[in-house]
């Protein structure tokens, strides 16, 4: 078995163990409830097996390294396995800080969507390109992923929070918005189920299009078109045609892949919901109501505070001693950059807000989840949508 | 303005919300509050006091954290609508064209974006006043706020009056068993154990740990107004050179933007990955992955005495290879590898010949970059570049047009003089194309009979004399965000009144969580009265009706 064998083994132990250890915590809580005792013994098999994954998957992380020759945080999917790690691995420093079990019910499902989205990405090692070879690469990356880690977990506490103080008889804001958090929670799901279904089955149907500068270029989709690129022409077609021809200037693949992941998403949400008969949220809201709420406001608050100046110095000034050396310029206003920058400022906010205006509670959540959202959009949204220097996947 | 008179008799400046000497509250606010503001110590901050000069009222709006947090919050949402096209100096069209490319590429949104100037939005005068009136509220709030905070902690009385210890977030009260020194000396101890910093007054004690962290947003604010006076700093004339330079295999040329310097361009080198292509490089074409772009090169500088533009008796520098992401550093500036363009021509050789006979009169050699006026070829044979258009446009005004300087597609106006065309024949002469006869027909011609190609590099010329200011801020900036994150001020105030009641009380500015865990210690130690959390007894009851924390202010401090 060679090393990258060993590797994408050790990333799979990792997921099963998460799995596990997201299940364990359930009963750690069921326990809790019966008992009053927040860590018996479910609680306790339960981080271990956290930590056996996170063990695991920094094998998958130190073998990969070793096989490429360079920090594994090059591509798509690199970051974003490496981003789950770091979230196991934040949630497990505050963990033995607050000894809170409710949040690893959280923590784990969030860092295993990750994960297995980071998965639908092409898993091949690609050589590196002459400005991503630099130590500054392990440096920078890694810090900013850390940064970027420690602060979702202030997401994960808001969003207990929220699942235990938001009123879920009666319609308000605030239940429509918990419950859409959810319904996004599912759409993730619904990507992973679909695009893993499609490419069990090596699905491809290929055209021909003009791209917005007028050349002809060649496109696989891996999942059936909904679709058209801009003045397509059948290259190979299975299953179905393009319903919608779109513009040169969108993506119609990208967008065929978003359309599945909605409708599988939503599908998914419905039978949860003709099932349970419940909210997603209401599923969740009796696993949650014995935590303490400021307890769990002081690890939302506190973990914006470890991971502020973590991220402010891997994901600007690391960055910006980079960028001077590799692009002669610290600052380039790169889509990237911006919404580093963006994500510093909101997080300013957020302090400055929960500082001096005493937004505590219920709006520090929601100011939480607001923050993990920009994270995530930096992650995706800008690295496929927007183009950049950044858009290396 | 009047002093105000505290029942201790200490006069406060105008403005104390807690008696600098003894902690008494003294507005009425203050005295209504079962909890005291404890944010800047009570102390007079200029903003809360005085709004009548519009002086006053400026600098209250620079001040107020509810402006501050406005103004981030602008700037956040002006950044993020800069990333929805590429940005201008993305866009590869030239100044006039840009209008017509975002139309072209982006349809009417384009249009707009491009006429509202939200494609350039980062150099645009509002964004730019928007990051001003941050940086000014980030001086503002910092001095207002900071310099007396810095002071009222500097000066803290160990004896506070009652009023103020039972408006403290936590309170404790009650009778101790042991006699009041010994209760002292063991909270002294414990206290010291902690490493709390203790100070004891009478029958008065307080410990204090991590007052250093109150200044950290302070610190952080200066480092960042360092880098914004940094950033501001390189539109100062001499501070900041950025030139690009194309320099030709084979060529010395001078270094724009660094005078006296000279660079010679030996190699340029691109080597790619021979790795196989595999999955989605496949997918999308690349075969190809580039893996190094190096260009050797040798720097020379002028003498000290010579004159501008005196290429001879250039001293040499050194040698180096310019890398990707490992520029040359020589006297202050940066040199970076950030372009190429491969097998430019350089030479080209025409053959003169006989049209009918095909025979060569012989051969003449241009050098693009500086060719000669007259090619002899002997025997009687010349020719003569009567005009040269390194990158050929079409006519105007029957006159050859050159768009660049550079040559990519060269075109020439020979005049060919032979034994048997004694009056010359003209022929204009372009690549892949037929020879132009404009003086009618030609005995001779010109044959292309092959060229000469070289790679060209393009340098980025960078001087940044403000680098190091900006890491200083950075710098600054990072300390005093971590010891305003991940330290805290903790303060225990006891006493114990003649009557033998322990009075007890405690502030944290954060991580209320590890100030009761020292609590508990000691208090279990030194068999302390227990304590309350008068905000959790609050919520408690709240927590019924609404089912969470409420706004509120005063819990935490900055």
């Amino acid at each position: 078995m060679s090393l990258i064998d060993i590797s994408g083994n050790l990333l799979f132990v990792a997921f099963i163990a998460y799995l596990v250890a997201t299940l364990l915590f359930g009963g750690s809580i069921k326990q809790a409830n019966a008992t009053g005792n927040n860590t018996g013994k479910w609680g306790q098999l339960a981080i271990v097996v956290t930590i056996i994954g996170f063990l695991s998957q920094l094998g998958y992380f130190i073998t990969r390294w070793i096989y490429t020759g360079h920090a594994p945080v090059s591509n798509m999917f690199e970051f974003t396995t490496a981003f789950g790690m770091f979230i196991v691995g934040a949630f497990i420093l505050i963990y033995f800080i607050y000894r809170l079990t409710a949040l690893g019910l959280v923590a784990l499902p969030v860092a295993l969507l990750i994960i297995a989205y980071a998965s639908m990405f092409p898993k091949e090692v690609s050589p590196l390109v002459p400005s991503l070879q630099s130590y500054w690469l392990t440096i920078h990356v890694i810090t900013a992923a850390l940064g970027q880690s420690i602060l979702a977990i202030s997401a994960v506490a808001g969003l207990i929070y929220l699942l235990k103080a938001v009123d879920l008889t009666k319609p308000s804001k605030q239940r429509f918005w918990l419950e859409a958090v959810m319904y996004c929670l599912v759409i993730v799901i619904g990507f992973v189920t679909v695009t893993s279904t499609f490419g069990a089955m090596d699905y491809e149907s290929s055209y021909n299009y003009v791209d917005k500068e007028g050349t002809t270029r060649k496109i696989i989709y891996n999942l059936p078109p909904i679709f058209g690129m801009n003045e397509y022409e059948v290259v190979e077609e299975h299953g179905m045609s393009p319903l919608v021809e779109m513009p040169a200037l969108i993506n119609a693949k990208k967008l065929t892949t978003v359309a599945w992941s909605l409708l599988v998403g939503s599908v998914l949400y419905l039978l949860i919901r003709l099932i349970a008969r419940r909210r997603i949220s209401a599923i969740f809201q009796p696993l949650v109501k014995r935590v303490n709420l400021q307890l769990l406001d002081e690890i939302g608050y506190r973990s914006v505070l470890i991971g502020f100046p973590v991220f402010s110095l891997g994901a600007l000034i690391f960055a910006m001693i980079w960028a001077q050396i590799a692009w002669s310029r610290f600052w380039g206003w790169d889509p990237k950059e911006v919404w580093a920058l963006i994500t510093w400022l909101f997080y300013a906010a957020f302090l400055h807000l929960r500082l001096s205006k005493g937004w505590e509670g219920q709006k520090s959540a929601w100011l939480a989840l607001i923050g993990f959202g920009i994270i995530l959009f930096n992650l995706i949204a800008v690295n496929l949508i927007l183009a950049g220097l950044h858009s290396y996947a | 303005m009047e002093k105000i008179i505290c029942a201790c008799g200490h006069s406060n400046p105008y403005g104390t919300k807690l008696c600098e000497k003894c902690g008494r509250p003294l507005t009425e606010e203050e005295k209504q509050n079962k909890v005291v503001d404890m944010r800047y110590d009570g102390t007079a901050i200029r903003s809360k006091t005085y709004n009548k000069s519009i002086i006053d009222k400026i600098w209250n709006f620079f001040s107020s954290v509810k402006v501050g947090i406005s103004l981030i919050i602008i700037t956040l949402i002006a950044a993020s609508i800069g990333t929805l096209l590429p940005q201008e100096f993305y866009v590869k069209a030239s100044d006039i064209e840009k209008g017509a490319y975002y139309a072209d590429v982006y349809g009417t949104f384009g249009k707009i974006y491009y006429t509202l100037g939200l494609s350039d939005l980062y150099s645009s005068w509002w964004f730019q006043i928007l990051v001003g009136m941050l940086a000014v509220s980030i001086i503002v709030a910092s001095l207002d706020r900071g310099i007396p905070l810095y002071k009222s902690l500097k000066n803290q009385r160990v004896k506070r009056h009652e009023s103020f210890m039972k408006r403290q977030r936590i309170v404790g009260e009650g009778q101790v068993t042991a006699n009041a020194e010994e209760t002292l000396d063991k909270v002294a101890k414990k206290m010291t154990e902690m490493r709390y910093s203790v100070r004891r007054d009478g029958s008065a004690l307080l410990a204090e740990k991590g007052r250093f962290s109150r200044y950290g947003p302070y610190i952080n604010h200066v480092g960042l107004i360092i880098f914004l006076g940094g950033v501001m700093l390189r539109l100062v004339p001499g501070f900041y050179v950025d030139e690009s330079i194309w320099v030709r295999e084979g060529e010395t040329r001078a270094i724009t933007g660094m005078d006296g310097y000279f660079i010679e361009n030996k190699d340029f080198v691109l080597e790619t990955h021979d790795n196989e292509a595999q999955g989605e490089q496949i997918k999308q074409g690349v075969n190809v992955v580039a893996k190094n772009f190096q260009t050797d090169i040798t720097l020379y500088k002028q003498p000290k005495d010579a004159i501008p533009g005196d290429t001879e008796n250039l001293e040499k520098v050194k040698d180096y290879s310019i890398r990707v992401n490992h520029p040359l550093k020589e006297d202050g500036f940066a040199l970076y590898q950030m372009d190429y363009r491969l097998n430019e021509l350089k030479k080209m050789k025409f053959d003169l010949i006989n049209k009918e006979s095909e025979k060569s009169l012989g051969t003449l050699e241009i050098d693009l970059t500086n060719p000669k006026k007259d090619y002899d070829l002997g025997n009687g044979s010349s020719v003569q570049i009567l005009v040269y258009t390194p990158d050929f446009d079409g006519f105007e005004n029957g006159e050859p047009q050159t768009k660049t300087s550079i040559p990519n597609n060269p075109a020439f106006l020979f005049k060919m003089t032979t034994p048997e065309t004694p009056e010359g024949e003209v022929s204009f002469v372009e690549i892949m194309q037929p020879p132009l006869e404009p003086l009618g027909e030609n005995q001779y011609r010109m044959k292309f009979a092959g060229a000469e190609m070289r790679d060209m590099s393009g340098i980025t010329v960078r001087k940044d004399t403000t680098i190091p200011l900006l890491f200083v801020g950075g710098v600054i900036f990072m300390i005093g965000v971590v010891i305003g994150s991940y330290w805290n001020h903790r303060r225990l105030w006891l006493q114990i009144e003649p009557d033998g009641r322990v009075l007890m009380a405690a502030h944290v500015n954060k991580n209320m969580f590890s100030m009761k865990k020292d609590l508990d210690a000691v208090s279990a130690f030194a068999a302390l009265p227990p304590y309350e959390d008068q905000l959790e007894k609050e919520e408690a009851g709240e927590e019924s009706t609404d089912g969470g924390i409420n706004e509120k202010e005063g819990d935490n401090t900055l």
